[in-house]
């Protein structure tokens, strides 16, 4: 017994703190959770009595949920409790690939654009213009040039997002280059390069991750929407869009087709802007009051 | 933009009328229009260059044919009024019906079914037989013709009364004069519908009113033969292609009927009392799975034989209609349920599925992994089935299969390519043919295999090419039936494609749709609405 | 002013370039030849060459760009590949029932988010805020035709209380017209309004933190006054801009919202070209889309100084 009370006293403060950061921010804590739920989901899918999601088996088809389908079967009768879990692999990569790399080219533009005036005029027009093509659209019509795959789904997205990084790191750099600090760095003769790594860059960093999780959200959204019209991921990958796609012609006998993948879908994208706000919360006071 | 500029005006005055005359339910629909809602969206006028359903059944609307297949499998008359055929059956005769008039007013004369039969037999694999046996087409007068043969054409009735793709239409002559290869877009016909072109909304709407000057026969309708009366004005062809929208719709009676639907929705709109679910193609659709030829692996002949001993038309079937009552097995390449099918040769695909057999057979031709591309289009869901069944079992004999999704207008080019894989080719796609295209050697074209200028994929067969040409001269059913048996077993060795089945689109209407007539192809005549 | 509206309009002319751009590039890297589709499936490769020759495909890229931009200048947006109408006019045919669906959502939106997103920062903190505030982020991430689905599951089917699908001119009967609206609307407009209610929200309490406000108050204003002529007259700038750019999410949801309820409008239109791949729409298409967009912004610059005096151009 004594060692045990000894253990929480000193856990005590732990506990505290967890409870604490409970109380105050409920939603982000509940966020995360979801998210860590699906990330576990995503990567331990065949650990998770799962069988092969794409394995056909007509006989079985349109099965309602039971103990032996939890989430049903579809018209193929293929387990859709085995594919939506598969489905947050390919939910997970677009929503992260294409934070990632919409920040990346993102971030190098904006950088660009607000030190060297030339780039600006240049890079900023055509930012500009890709950006009054509305982002479903232009992914769409990027997505109508080349073979349904994964990846071209990613890059599609990712095209269609960047603009909105590189204007907000453009907007950020341009107030800090004329800051005391910056200039006095350039004055000393830092180089460019140096300059942007060391003073600009890690400034960004704060607006650019909370913009990226919201990139983050709309892309797995923006997934869905592509395989929905049949214009995205290809058909045999268990996204959780193409599940729906294909399910929405028995929306009306077999729900659960769309209800299941709707809900992991919902749950994920949710997760994610309320972790957002979260970190927005915590990185940048001001700018949380203005969102 | 012109429709905002007329609209913005009368908005005002629209407005308060309308909220005076406003109807109180969203259900109705005016007495005398049926809201139908085609299987997919007409976007060709030209039944001649197209073999597209679609059209095909647009051009029963607005033409007429001279002669029409009806329910027991013979041409009858329709346009012609009598006909006489010389005893040594070379010169056919036909003089036209009484008060046959075109929708811009002139005359149907013998000048214009001349030239359209001519048009006509540039495209099609029918009429391109029946040209090689027609001598000269001439007119005596104007209202009667002749088509001297060169030599016998037994099927020459059957030819001019064509019911499938490409129907022998009769169009003015100035519009039949326009070159096969391009399509024509004036909708003048002198059937019974006139088509509204102005309010024709690709992707969306067709609209068709009554022909007040049409004469129909007195004989009943029976199939595209028979009496074709009209009786609603107006008929709004509603294209909605979500369809689990359109068979909200339908319950919701917002739409009179829909063609064709997913078989897997009969049961719940047979919960619908308002709503009648039938069968009224007796021919159903067939499947088929087809090779490209030219390209390896599928220019093995092993290869091809090799899917004959997997392909399960069970499982197949099931996918694309779900309850046996909607599919049957159909192990012919004729349709099943009419004279010329029979299970000759069929042994292969028919018995227990013998996967030993397709990898021994497999091994033999010498497939090394090599990657195999099927095309699928995801927005035709029994296509779709097909694919993702058939994948999935030549997946299970080892074969590197690349199933590659788009939609059925991009598969339609691509299925043109005859370029190697890396370049855009093919080895294998799926579709379906109605029953009433696939009755005989003459119309069922994927088992024609003159090899390069046939149908796509290309199957090479001189025997299949021969046996056709003597089915065509043949003049008796005993012998027709033993050459139709033999070119089934020779389809069963070369393997030019294989039948995945035979199954029903059903067909739904509200009840208050009285009079439709079942036929292969759906027909707008006839239909009363009360 | 008028200078200024000058200046702004003459702005908008290198990102429409930009636009044209990238909307011809569209057509001339797009995999598969135009003249093979247009020829048919019986094309002899004579024909084809024949074809190729006539709509000048042989030509280098800025030639072609600079004939196509011309004829998109004089109205012309080419030929649809699929049914051979010019794209003009099948976009013309369909502007209707997309003008009254976004209209209507726009109109009504904004009528329901600014006061939900006013009284959320007005009662900021209490349970009131927390249901404005999770309404919003559910609205961002619920998929719109999974909305769609809901909606027409529970008001058509279920309650049979509103139609399905299609659309009804106002032409034929107003009743009609907005009923066939309300459900599209609502799947269309969530999305937007969760938009608006967030930054409505923010804004407000971003103006009721500033020192005029406390001293309005200070002075013994009524709150409901405090909350309308000032804070919300400061904070509409901001919301104005929001409106504008969010008007890129109506956009998109056009395309899925007509697509689900069978509504005839440009977005069912893009839709079907997409999965055709028939580009003269496409592009025809993404053209529209993107002028409106600049428009709509461009018109909420303007408005900037009707909301606020102290703008002055």
């Amino acid at each position: 017994m004594a060692a045990i009370s000894a253990d929480i006293v000193v856990r005590a403060p732990r506990t505290r703190w967890l409870r604490e950061t409970i109380r105050r921010h409920p939603t982000v804590v509940a966020g995360s959770l979801i998210l860590l739920a699906m990330v576990v989901m995503a990567v331990f899918a065949p650990y998770l009595g799962t069988v092969d999601p794409i394995a056909v088996a007509p006989v079985k088809r349109l099965r309602f949920p039971s103990e032996l389908y939890w989430f049903g079967t579809d018209a193929y009768g293929r387990d859709v409790y085995s594919r939506t879990l598969y489905g947050a692999r390919v939910s997970l990569q677009v929503g992260l690939g294409v934070a990632f790399f919409a920040t990346v080219f993102g971030l190098a533009i904006g950088l660009v654009t607000g030190f060297v005036r030339l780039a600006d005029a240049l890079l900023m027009r055509v930012m500009d213009g890709l950006m009054s093509v509305p982002p479903v659209l232009l992914a769409i019509a990027l997505m109508a040039l080349t073979k349904a795959s994964l990846g071209n789904v990613i890059i599609a997205i990712t095209i269609s997002e960047v603009p909105r990084v590189a204007r907000l790191v453009r907007g950020v750099v341009l107030s800090l280059r004329e800051q005391p600090f910056v200039e006095a760095a350039r004055a000393a003769g830092t180089s460019l390069l140096r300059t942007l790594w060391r003073h600009i860059l890690p400034n960004t960093i704060a607006p650019v991750l909370v913009q990226a999780t919201y990139i983050c959200a709309s892309a797995m959204i923006t997934e869905a929407v592509l395989s929905f019209i049949g214009a995205g991921t290809p058909p045999q990958i268990p996204s959780w869009g193409n599940i729906m796609a294909e399910g929405r012609l028995y929306f009306e006998i077999r729900p659960y087709l769309i209800i299941f993948p709707g809900l992991f879908l919902s749950a994920t994208v949710l997760a994610v802007n309320l972790v957002g706000d979260g970190l927005r919360d915590a990185l940048d006071p001001r700018l949380a009051r203005r969102m | 933009m012109a429709s905002i500029k007329r609209g913005l005006p009368r908005l005002a005055a629209a407005t308060v009328l309308a909220a005076l005359l406003a109807a109180p339910t969203h259900a109705q629909t005016s007495g005398k229009t049926i809201k139908f809602v085609p299987q997919s969206d007409l976007r060709v006028l030209d039944p001649i260059w197209t073999t597209a359903y679609i059209t095909r059944n647009y051009g029963y609307m607005v033409y007429d044919t001279l002669f029409a297949l009806d329910e027991h499998l013979h041409p009858q008359p329709q346009m012609v009024g009598s006909y006489k055929v010389s005893d040594d059956k070379l010169t056919y005769t036909f003089t036209l019906r009484d008060h046959l008039k075109f929708t811009d007013g002139m005359p149907v004369r013998s000048a214009d079914c001349i030239a359209s039969l001519e048009r006509w037999m540039k495209r099609d694999a029918l009429g391109q037989a029946m040209a090689l046996a027609v001598g000269e087409m001439k007119a005596t007068d104007d209202r009667t013709f002749s088509i001297v043969l060169k030599k016998p054409f037994p099927l020459l009735l059957d030819a001019i009364g064509k019911l499938s793709s490409n129907v022998p239409f009769i169009m003015p002559e100035r519009i039949a004069k326009t070159d096969a290869n391009t399509q024509i877009t004036d909708p003048t016909g002198s059937g019974p519908f006139k088509f509204l072109k102005d309010e024709w909304v690709p992707g969306s709407k067709a609209v068709f009113v009554k022909n007040p000057d049409y004469v129909p026969r007195s004989e009943p309708p029976s199939w595209a033969a028979g009496g074709k009366v009209v009786k609603v004005d107006r008929v709004e062809w509603d294209v909605i292609p979500d369809s689990a929208t359109a068979a909200a719709a339908l319950n919701a009676g917002e739409v009179d009927w829909w063609e064709q639907f997913p078989p897997d929705l009969v049961p719940m709109l047979r919960r619908n009392q308002d709503v009648v679910v039938a069968d009224t193609d007796p021919l159903g659709s067939v499947g088929v799975a087809r090779f490209n030829s030219l390209l390896p692996p599928f220019n093995n002949v092993k290869m091809r034989q090799a899917l004959l001993y997997i392909l399960d038309q069970t499982d197949i079937m099931t996918s694309v209609a779900g309850d046996p009552e909607n599919w049957k097995a159909c192990y012919s390449v004729y349709t099943c349920g009419t004279p010329m099918a029979s299970d000759a040769g069929a042994a292969p695909l028919m018995g227990k599925r013998d996967p030993a057999k397709a990898k021994a057979l497999i091994k033999e031709a010498g497939y090394n992994g090599e990657r195999i591309v099927l095309m699928t289009a995801t927005d035709q869901p029994s296509i779709n089935a097909q694919a993702n069944v058939i994948a999935d079992e030549m997946r299970a004999v080892g074969l590197n299969v690349d199933l590659q999704a788009m939609d059925w207008g991009t598969l339609v080019n691509r299925r043109a390519s005859k370029a190697p894989l890396d370049k855009g080719g093919w080895n294998m796609f799926f579709t379906w043919f109605g029953g009433a295209d696939m009755l005989n050697p003459s119309l069922n074209f994927p088992l024609n295999a003159n090899g390069e200028k046939g149908w796509f994929g290309w199957a090479s067969d001189d025997k299949l090419v021969a046996l056709r040409a003597q089915w065509m001269e043949a003049s008796d059913f005993a012998t027709q039936k033993k050459i139709a048996a033999e070119m089934q077993e020779e389809a069963f060795t070369s393997v030019p494609y294989i039948p995945t089945g035979q199954f029903v689109m059903p067909t739904a209407f509200r009840k208050n749709l009285k009079g439709v007539v079942p036929a292969p192809v759906v027909f707008l005549w006839n239909v009363s609405k009360e | 002013m008028f200078a200024y509206l000058v200046r702004r309009l003459l702005a908008t002319i290198p990102v429409m370039g930009v636009v044209a751009l990238f909307v011809f590039s569209l057509l001339y890297i797009a995999p598969g030849d135009p003249a093979a589709v247009i020829a048919g499936d019986f094309a002899t490769p004579e024909q084809i060459a024949a074809i190729h020759k006539k709509l000048g495909l042989d030509e280098p890229f800025l030639v072609r760009f600079g004939h196509w931009l011309w004829a998109v200048l004089h109205g012309d947006l080419g030929i649809s590949i699929f049914t051979n109408l010019p794209v003009t006019q099948l976009i013309g045919q369909r502007v209707e029932p997309t003008l009254a669906l976004t209209l209507t959502t726009l109109v009504v939106t904004i009528v329901f988010a600014v006061p939900l997103g006013v009284i959320a920062a007005w009662k900021a903190g209490t349970w009131v805020d927390r249901l404005v505030m999770i309404v919003a982020v559910a609205g961002f991430s619920l998929p719109a035709f999974v909305l769609a689905y809901l909606l027409i599951l529970a008001f058509s089917i279920k309650l049979d209380l509103l139609p399905v699908q299609g659309y009804v001119s106002f032409r034929d009967g107003f009743l009609p017209f907005i009923e066939h609206l309300i459900l599209p609307s609502i799947t269309l407009g969530l999305v937007y309004g969760a938009l608006i209610a967030r930054f409505t929200r923010a804004s407000m309490l971003e103006v009721l933190s500033q020192d005029y406000i406390r001293t309005a108050q200070a002075k013994g204003l009524a709150n409901d006054q405090v909350l309308l002529r000032h804070a919300l007259k400061n904070a509409a700038v901001p919301i104005a801009t929001v409106i504008g750019i969010g008007v890129a999410l109506l956009i998109s949801g056009v395309i899925v919202t007509e697509t689900v309820f069978a509504i005839p409008g440009i977005g069912r239109l893009t839709v079907d070209a997409i999965l055709r791949r028939d580009y003269p729409i496409i592009q025809g298409v993404v053209l529209l889309f993107s002028a409106a967009y600049v428009l709509v912004n461009l018109l909420v610059d303007v408005s900037y100084t009707l909301l606020d005096p102290r703008v002055r151009y």
